[in-house]
């Protein structure tokens, strides 16, 4: 054992040590403090040794997890110290105590910044370190230039470069602009030749984190990185200190392989061709051996090397070769290897073609749910619940109940939110569903959240052949002795609502169904009272005339309940008693409740929210990023109508009184509470949709009772017909049905898709039509994604397309019912014959409920969709725009009311188009050259050139020119910039990427007024 | 990227502590706790993951100490086990069959060990030789500025002061 080699710090860790008690080690920390804090005191005194010594016991003393709230400022000023045993602990130190959001962190930067620019390596090596462990932005500004200069130094050490390497590496994720300086690019290329192997790692982990943001810039170091690879999985020339249990460090390899992964595809044949043995070499020749360490090595380069064959969805080929290994890793016994084989095989969900393959591993992966890690189990849970589809929900969803009861504490919460969201998404026939929901609350009914009962009940409301099941199922879980309080909610509240529809069958009687409920009823708590007496009452409805043994019963309930101290109760319980009273008439003010509008489930949005907290990678929402497929699951919705999703607020139930009084209107909706405000409707009874839609501004999530428990301020006259102050609350039935709103505004969507090739076309509360689009030469293939988001189903489905004349456009067949929740995807030809800046419109319709809907909506198949960039070169440019002399292949044209854009944004505009500006080719800075290739049938392939001159004192105004071999076409191009320019759609703000050349002046980025940036236009104004 | 390095013993002993992202004095504290009651707890057969608030935990038990890091979910699980493994067999050599009691006297020079193994959360050096070179220049500086610190001369100048 070595001691500390400070007398006075190894005689103070023994005394910690020896403390029989934590009491004695606080006196003898405090002890200590006392001592430090006195020696800090007068400074003076202080030998640079001992304030080392004082420093380290600082540390040691904050590691035992005490408050260390003085001395950070001797630690800092350690650093400056002119040695290196001083200068080395205030490093140290300073590096463990403070982060980066320290204010005494401030005072070092200068001393780091002289240390990182000195000559002495040593000291260049501390200053790097404490930089890249907790350097913040600050540092990040002014310290990345001089990092910069010591990586790709030729004379620094590897020892310091790559120190730097990382140190650049933190300060790029403190703030990403410190290498965004013109040839950063190159550089990291050239450091990928480095021939030490310490130094390329650490520039390896650095490429890693800029590619991650922008692959773009980096492609000249996707085949360094591919002969890095190669070379270390062949292990040539790689010398013996850097491989670890005979593998070429494997921290390269993965680091490698994680960086290719941030690269779209790999393009270069012969670059693919090597990757793709040595990916193969790696995933063949990996062998389970017995030295822990060396099987732990090899296989995280293995993990690594599937997740790249996945990324770049190789040949089929290899692709089942990765599900089979992984198949193999569920089920060895090596549980690092299992927990990886399960994870691995959720991302591999997102592979096409694959479930099925996974899907003959179930069995295996149940097996799992079992397992006595909770590392693995819910490894397992997640790949159950991202693999579960229609045909084996019920298998999946019956093996999680099952092992409801038996899973910890921790899990049983999600395990339960799974199975019910599984339930919904996927259930083969509702009733399942409803079974699936009352087992849930059976076996865990302490963690089955509010939403999921809700739900259940919602799903029953809405779906009329549902009711007298649901209602069978709650009366035998009543019966049972000892049922969760949640039960006998969701029970009662389905025998008060439905019960009567099995009056018939013996033991439904009225008085029975009151007898089974209100059994329950000493046990239950003040949240369910409320639902009871609901269910009471809506039992005394059902029973007219009524039975007046058991009318007096529930009088009895309802007056004792007059007095309730809860005022929800209290208020129920006068209502209900006073409405009980009206005898016939209770019929029709407490009918069925109405269909709940159709709303995302809560469910699934808080599935989205635990994510956040409960870590889980589900793989609902890695479909979602994939996919459009569920991103309708998930979206964010409103209800009907327009109006603002409310919190939950239960009207206590909707009440038909024949009525006379019936003029208000939607807006005084917000001043009523819905609790026992009685609404009213023409006499004829309405259709049960209409009624819907009524209440759909209400925003109802859940049942009554559940959730109001604010005071009510509506004022409701217990006799007699309402009162004119109720009819406030009403809504004119007319005016608010059959009108369904799109979400978002549609001519945005337009735009936004015109610069893009995938996104949301339109979007309202039942569907939503996605788009992806491919682009080849003057063909297109667009996909329209027909999504419902409604748990019923969409009728009378209908896409026309109107065309215009130069376009040949033919959809597939559009089915004409969308099933619930489900996507149908439309595939779409266009065949471009000629330019035109005409639009293509959808024609579409569907049918939900009564209501049709129909909408006309412009299809992104738009002229520059048929446009190719090209970059031409003065040699090219400079002949053929003299060749096309003039009208009517070369137009000219000043506009007017341009909207002002300075000339970096026109240049970014024009290349989202696809017509690349050509920076250069003018002298003038004020003008702007592009070029592009345009294609259609019978223009075939052809240049077009473009001339933008822009006028520095007037930035409205420009001249234009465009030439093309098609005097159609050059008219056409010169329209269509034309409308770009003068009305600048709203569409999203393109992100200056580098995609984008930026012309010579791109430097200067302009805020408005962007003429008083223009050099010229300074001068003008001088002028 | 590891997000910090904790050594906690069996005991529930903190031995060393290191944070790449920016933890206040509380939440440091706070992770600790929670951390060891999970890591702790942990049977013997399992494997050597956790899930952790968004985070998974890699740890590995040698003797009575637990070398935990945390890195992000997508990170690589295994080559993080092999950082630790790697940090340990340094340890190891530098101090020749290290046992905790090595790390508790000098825990000082397992920060500076560390500090050659990791940056900025990301791993740093895998060839042991070199690691192990610098840090006997940095213990023969260390003693170099020692023996100077108690020459005469030196004496002499600290009496002058």
């Amino acid at each position: 054992m070595a001691l500390s080699g400070m007398r006075g710090l190894s005689v103070f860790i023994s005394d910690v040590r020896n403390c029989q008690n934590k009491e004695q080690e606080r006196l003898r920390v405090d002890k200590e403090l006392g001592n430090v804090r006195t020696r800090f005191k007068n400074e003076k005194g202080l030998s640079p040794y001992e304030k080392k010594k004082y420093v380290w016991k600082m540390l040691y003393i904050y590691m035992l997890g005490y408050d260390v709230d003085f001395g950070h400022m001797e630690a800092v000023s350690l650093i400056s110290a002119p040695k290196y045993p001083e200068k080395q602990v205030g490093y140290i130190v300073t590096a463990c105590l403070l982060n980066e959001n320290h204010d005494f962190l401030r005072l070092a930067i200068n001393t780091v910044r002289n240390d990182i620019i000195g000559r002495n390596e040593t000291f260049q090596c501390l200053a790097l370190t404490l930089v890249g462990n907790i350097g913040g932005r600050e540092f990040a500004e002014s310290l990345a230039a001089d990092v910069q200069k010591l990586l790709i130094s030729s004379s620094c050490r590897p020892l310091v470069r790559k120190k730097a390497a990382l140190c650049l590496l933190r300060l790029y994720r403190k703030n990403p602009d410190v290498v965004n300086v013109d040839g950063w690019a190159d550089r990291m290329a050239q450091l990928l030749d480095e021939r030490d192997l310490g130094v390329l790692t650490s520039s390896m982990s650095l490429l890693v984190a800029l590619v991650s943001n922008n692959h773009e810039a980096y492609w000249s170091c996707l085949p360094k990185c591919v002969k890095t690879l190669e070379r270390l999985a062949r292990n040539q020339d790689i010398p013996q200190e850097y491989t670890y249990y005979g593998i070429p460090s494997p921290w390269l390899q993965v680091k490698t392989m994680r960086a290719l992964q941030y690269f779209p595809t790999v393009e270069d044949p012969n670059t693919r061709r090597s990757l793709f043995e040595v990916l193969q070499r790696i995933l063949m020749g990996t062998d389970v051996v017995k030295n822990v360490n060396k099987n732990n090595a090899s296989h995280a380069v293995l993990f690594e090397a599937l997740a790249l064959v996945m990324h770049l969805d190789a040949e089929k080929e290899m692709m089942s070769q990765c599900v089979a290994l992984l198949g193999k890793f569920i089920a060895v016994r090596e549980p690092n290897i299992r927990y990886l084989g399960l994870e691995n095989m959720t991302r591999m969900l997102m592979v096409t073609d694959v479930q099925d393959i996974i899907k003959r591993h179930q069995a295996q992966i149940i097996t799992s749910l079992k397992d006595p890690d909770i590392s693995i189990r819910r490894r397992a849970l997640d790949l159950l619940y991202g693999m579960c589809d229609v045909s084996n929900a019920k298998d999946i969803v019956e093996e999680l109940l099952q092992y409801l009861s038996s899973a910890d504490f921790a899990m049983r919460e999600e395990l339960s939110l799974k199975a019910a969201i599984l339930a919904e998404k996927f259930a083969p026939d509702l009733s399942w569903y409803v079974d699936v929901i009352l087992q849930l609350i059976d076996k865990a009914g302490d963690f089955v959240s509010d939403d999921i009962w809700f739900r259940v009940v919602q799903f029953v409301t809405n779906n009329e052949d549902l009711q007298s099941y649901a209602a069978a199922k709650a009366r035998e879980y009543l019966t049972k002795p000892a049922i969760h309080e949640t039960m006998v909610k969701v029970s009662a509240y389905i025998l008060g609502e439905y019960g009567h529809l099995l009056a018939r069958r013996p033991g439904y009687s009225p008085k029975e169904l009151f007898t089974i409920i209100h059994e329950k009823h000493p046990t239950v708590s003040t949240s369910t009272i409320p639902i009871l007496l609901s269910s009471y009452a809506k039992i005394l409805m059902h029973t007219q005339p009524p039975e007046p043994e058991l009318q007096n019963q529930i009088w009895t309930i309802f007056n004792k309940y007059e007095s309730c101290i809860d005022v929800e109760i209290q208020q129920r319980s006068a209502e209900y008693f006073a409405l009980s009273r009206k005898g016939a008439s209770l019929m029709d003010i407490l009918a069925e409740m109405p269909k709940f509008p159709e709303r995302q489930s809560a469910l699934i949005r808080k599935a989205e929210d635990a994510e956040v907290d409960t870590a889980e990678q589900s793989a609902i929402k890695l479909r979602a990023q994939q996919q459009m497929s569920t991103a309708l699951v998930v979206t964010d919705q409103r209800p009907p109508n327009g109006m603002p999703a409310q919190p939950s607020i239960g009207p206590l139930s909707l009440v038909k009184v024949p009525s006379e009084t019936v003029d208000s209107n939607p807006g005084d909706q917000g001043l009523t509470h819905p609790n026992g405000v009685v609404y009213k409707e023409d006499p004829q009874p309405p259709s049960q949709d209409i009624i819907g839609d009524l209440l759909g501004t209400l925003s109802i999530e859940g049942p009554p009772g559940a959730v109001a428990q604010s005071p009510q301020n509506a004022t409701y006259e217990a006799e007699g017909a309402p009162s004119a102050a109720d009819a406030a609350a009403l809504v004119p039935v007319g005016e608010e049905s059959g009108s369904v709103q799109p979400i978002g505004n549609i001519n945005e969507r337009f735009y936004a898709l015109c610069l893009k090739d995938s996104g949301v076309l339109y979007e309202d509360p039942n569907i939503q039509i996605g788009i992806k689009a491919e682009w080849r030469a003057h063909q297109g293939r667009l996909v329209l994604f027909l999504g419902n988001k409604n748990t019923a189903s969409l009728g009378s489905v209908q896409a026309l397309i109107l065309p215009p004349t130069h376009l040949k456009m033919e959809l597939s067949l559009v089915p004409e019912t969308i099933p619930p929740r489900a996507q149908v995807q439309c595939p779409l030809e266009v065949m471009n014959l000629r330019p035109s800046r005409d639009v293509a419109v959808l024609d579409f319709s569907y049918k939900f409920g009564p209501t049709m809907v129909n909408v006309k909506l412009r299809l992104p198949a738009v002229l520059n969709k048929f446009l190719q960039p090209i970059t031409v070169s003065p040699e090219e440019f400079f002949p053929q725009w003299r060749s096309l002399s003039g009208p009517p292949l070369k137009l000219q044209e000043v506009v007017r009311g341009v909207r002002p854009l300075p000339l970096p944004e026109m240049a970014n505009l024009f290349n989202t188009y696809r017509l690349t500006v050509c920076p250069g080719l003018d002298p003038n800075p004020n003008n702007l050259v592009a070029s592009t290739t345009f294609y259609s049938e019978t223009t075939r392939a052809m240049l077009c050139l473009v001339r933008i001159e822009t006028d520095p004192a007037d930035r409205t105004q420009l001249r234009m020119t465009v030439a093309s071999g098609d005097p159609t076409l050059t008219f056409e191009l010169k329209e269509f910039i034309k409308e770009q320019l003068v009305s600048i759609p709203t569409a999203p703000q393109r992100p200056q990427g580098p995609a984008a050349p930026p012309p010579p002046v791109a430097q200067i980025t302009a805020p408005p007024p962007a003429a008083s940036q223009d050099p010229g236009a300074l001068l003008a104004g001088l002028l | 990227m590891i997000h910090f390095v904790l050594l906690i013993s069996r005991q529930g002993k903190v031995r060393l502590t290191k944070w790449y992202s920016p933890y206040s004095q509380k939440e440091r504290s706070k992770v600790i706790r929670e951390l060891s009651g999970i890591v702790l707890n942990r049977g013997p057969k399992l494997c050597n993951f956790v899930e952790w608030r968004g985070h998974r935990v890699v740890y590995r038990r040698y003797a009575g100490l637990y070398f935990c890091m945390c890195i992000d979910e997508a990170d690589n699980e295994l080559e993080v086990l092999d950082i630790i493994h790697h940090f340990v067999e340094i340890l190891d050599r530098y101090f020749g069959s290290v046992c905790e009691l090595d790390l508790i006297f000098n825990f000082h020079k397992a920060y500076y060990i560390l500090d050659e193994v990791l940056i900025a959360g990301e791993f740093q050096e895998s060839s042991k030789r070199t690691i192990i070179r610098l840090l006997s220049t940095h213990d023969s500086m260390v003693e170099m500025a020692k023996e100077e610190a108690t020459s005469i001369g030196n004496m002499i100048a600290q009496v002058t002061k």
